[in-house]
């Protein structure tokens, strides 16, 4: 199966033969590198920009304004922040001018800590996105949902954020993309650079479909009547494993991976809860301000008579950054056992 | 589903500037002559500018609108400019990046002055942005006059992206971009000079600064070591001059030659207009007239000397122009306000693709 950086490829590619990608562009997106993660080799429109955050926003914009359709790449969201009035104004342009412009542009961005990524490769960026009106924001979970939310983000005319988590872009998908070979080592043949001299290197693209996961609908990872956790990301996958362990011990939980989170599947969010009565909601951003607080603000309102327990976030520590030594990662950042406990916790909660 | 009330844009498509309409066998640019009747037609459009501007701020004093921030002081190369654009939609055209002193630019290529009226008032009927932004804040596709930013300098960023679509489309479209003196210590102007220069893929930007002596309050002479900040330009190897901006005729020129070669060799070109700044920053400094170089004055006097005009044609200029705008405020003051049915319009675009 593909992972997920060989999925956003491939979803990239799609993009620009079937749904008029002009631009893939970044540092490091065009050749030799292909993206530091791999998920712009071999692209035709991909071309390596300056090393200028505000440059590659800005110009994205401009490009739309021209009728393109690019896909800008900030390397890594902890270089995102220079961007924000840009971001802000790619979000505003439709309103502010009332209705004249639009812009259809996709950014991604890798997101998230689990790589011994240290204080600048560790960032969430959800919470803060959250608060730049006019973007849909997605992150996908596995690489079949990556495939299909780049699609759509590509397809939509209005600016999408697709942040992909860092952790799991070596993640392989228990699902085959449509068009995908079936044999990995036959796919990696196909569109994985090779190490060494590329210059002659081509891809061998598969003959890949369309296939587009929906904005705004959330996926029931696992069904479960004890309590509904949500999450996203690489916390989705911790999320839904220690669901299964503790399913032994009788703690039935819901898994809800939101997938999209701006605008978020409220109606199923809400529903779940309205069969538990319980809310965990499950991410890596620091905790104050955390966009997981919003969601919990939302259920409150909406199901409050059907709680039988105060929601709970689970969220990074709020400290100034993810350290590089372990027990720092371990101990600011949701690991298994945080969620197992805040799990059990939650499942053992009487009114 | 939420009443769409379709905004009209008062402009006139068919003031073709005089520039020079490119045909599908031209392989170069030719800029076009500057005649007298040209020149003429140049001091009414600077009128129109100056007479729109001193009425927004007479709306602003008599309470029909909050703020204004606007362009006098930058009539004569703002004119220029606006009759020089190859004006339309698409690649094939001139892309603006414009900044909230442009109001000569935007009327000089035909835009009528009551929609200026109405963006003060920020009446329902501002086909600029329903009411939403601050006077003097355009966005008119059909002339691909994308939507100035509040924010100072972020249009520098993506003029280069605009370029970059016509450098691939070919052509003699370029992508203009304005913005003041203060404005050029952002990073933003640093960075559209390094993306429109990259090896082999330079692009057609027209980079203008106005230098106009200070940000808001601050003395340029205090925070930039020099006023001659288009020689910034030198370290990215980019063409660059200076020109005095109060001057129309000095203003075409150098624009003229400034297009010529962005046009013609499709590489950015930086160009500095020394102009005034009559009424200060915006309404919250007052908005009262400054004692400095008057670009329409110098040039009434020069029409006259030069035997271009009277005094009663020139009169006759500022007769139409303030009767045309004093029937535009009886006609906008009865317009509607924005009200709690548009605040959801317009957030999200569910039309088709393509800009
Ligand atoms: C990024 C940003 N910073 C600050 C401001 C506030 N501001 C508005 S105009 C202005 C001064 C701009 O001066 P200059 O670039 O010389 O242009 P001028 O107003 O003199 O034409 C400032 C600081 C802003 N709008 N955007």
């Amino acid at each position: 199966m593909a992972n997920l950086a060989q999925a956003i490829r491939m979803a990239l590619h799609y993009g620009e033969t079937h749904l008029g990608v002009t631009d893939v562009f970044g540092q490091d997106v065009g050749a030799p590198l292909g993206g530091v993660f791999t998920c712009s080799q071999g692209l035709k429109t991909a071309w390596n920009a300056p090393l200028d955050e505000r440059g590659i926003i800005g110009t994205a914009l401009g490009i739309a304004y021209a009728g393109g359709k690019p896909v800008a790449e900030i390397q890594f969201c902890d270089y995102i922040y220079n961007c924000i009035d840009l971001l802000k104004l790619c979000g505003n342009a439709h309103w502010s001018s009332a209705g004249e412009y639009h812009v259809p542009i996709v950014v991604m961005t890798p997101v998230g800590a689990g790589i011994h990524g240290s204080m600048y490769h560790s960032h969430s960026f959800e919470s803060i996105a959250s608060h730049i009106q006019g973007w849909t924001i997605v992150m996908p979970s596995n690489a079949k949902d990556a495939y299909g939310l780049m699609l759509s983000a590509i397809a939509d005319p209005n600016p999408v954020l697709f942040m992909a988590p860092k952790g799991l872009m070596r993640a392989k998908g228990d699902e085959l993309i449509p068009g995908e070979p079936a044999d990995e080592k036959t796919l990696h043949q196909m569109i994985d650079a090779p190490v060494g001299d590329r210059s002659q290197w081509q891809p061998d693209w598969p003959a890949l479909q369309d296939y587009r996961v929906p904005f705004s609908q959330a996926r029931i990872v696992r069904p479960g009547n004890g309590l509904t956790v949500v999450s996203y990301g690489r916390q989705l996958v911790q999320c839904a494993a220690v669901a299964l362990e503790l399913a032994a011990d009788g703690i039935d939980a819901e898994v809800l991976d939101l997938r999209t989170l701006y605008p978020w599947d409220e109606a199923s969010v809400f529903a779940s809860v309205r069969k538990t009565g319980k809310l965990l909601v499950v991410n890596e951003d620091t905790e104050v301000t955390n966009f997981g607080e919003h969601v919990m603000r939302r259920v409150t309102d909406a199901c409050f008579y059907d709680l039988v327990a105060p929601p709970q976030l689970l969220a990074g520590l709020d400290v100034p950054g993810v350290g590089l030594a372990w027990g720092y990662e371990k101990h600011s950042v949701p690991q298994p056992e945080h969620i197992a406990q805040a799990m059990r916790t939650l499942a053992a909660a009487r009114p | 589903m939420q009443p769409n009330l379709a905004l009209q844009n008062h402009r006139d498509d068919t003031v073709l500037t005089p520039t020079f309409v490119p045909g599908p066998n031209d392989t170069r640019w030719t800029p076009p002559a500057l005649d007298a009747a040209l020149q003429v037609r140049i001091h009414d459009l600077m009128v129109k500018a100056r007479a729109t501007e001193e009425m927004l701020i007479r709306m602003m004093r008599t309470g029909h609108g909050y703020f204004w921030i606007g362009g006098p002081g930058e009539e004569a190369y703002g004119t220029a400019l606006g009759m020089l654009v190859h004006k339309g939609h698409g690649p094939a055209y001139d892309y603006l990046h414009l900044h909230y002193r442009s109001s000569a630019v935007v009327l000089a290529m035909g835009s009528e002055p009551i929609d200026l009226l109405r963006q003060m008032r920020s009446t329902v009927t501002d086909p600029y942005s329903k009411g939403r932004n601050f006077v003097n804040h355009f966005a008119i596709k059909p002339w691909n006059i994308v939507p100035v930013t509040p924010t100072i300098e972020t249009q520098y960023l993506m003029a280069p992206g605009t370029a970059l679509m016509q450098r691939r489309h070919g052509g003699f479209g370029c992508s203009i971009v304005t913005g003041g003196d203060a404005g050029s210590a952002e990073g933003d102007f640093y960075s559209a000079m390094n993306w429109s220069t990259r090896p082999g893929g330079e692009l057609p930007v027209l980079m203008l600064i106005a230098q106009n002596n200070y940000g808001i309050s601050t003395a340029a002479s205090t925070v930039q070591n020099t006023p001659n900040l288009h020689q910034r330009a030198d370290g990215f190897r980019i063409r660059n001059a200076r020109v005095d901006g109060n001057d129309p005729i000095a203003s075409w020129h150098a624009l003229v030659d400034a297009m010529d070669y962005v046009r013609n060799e499709r590489k950015p070109f930086v160009l500095q207009v020394n102009c005034s700044r009559l009424n200060g920053h915006s309404s919250s400094s007052g908005a009262a007239r400054h004692d400095e170089p008057d670009c329409v004055q110098l040039y009434e006097k020069r029409l006259l000397d030069d035997g271009l005009a009277t005094q009663t044609e020139l009169k006759l200029v500022w007769d139409k122009w303030n009767a045309l705008l004093s029937d535009a405020l009886k006609t906008v003051v009865a317009e509607p306000m924005p009200d709690r049915e548009h605040v959801l319009q317009h957030v999200w675009y569910r039309g088709p693709a393509g800009n």
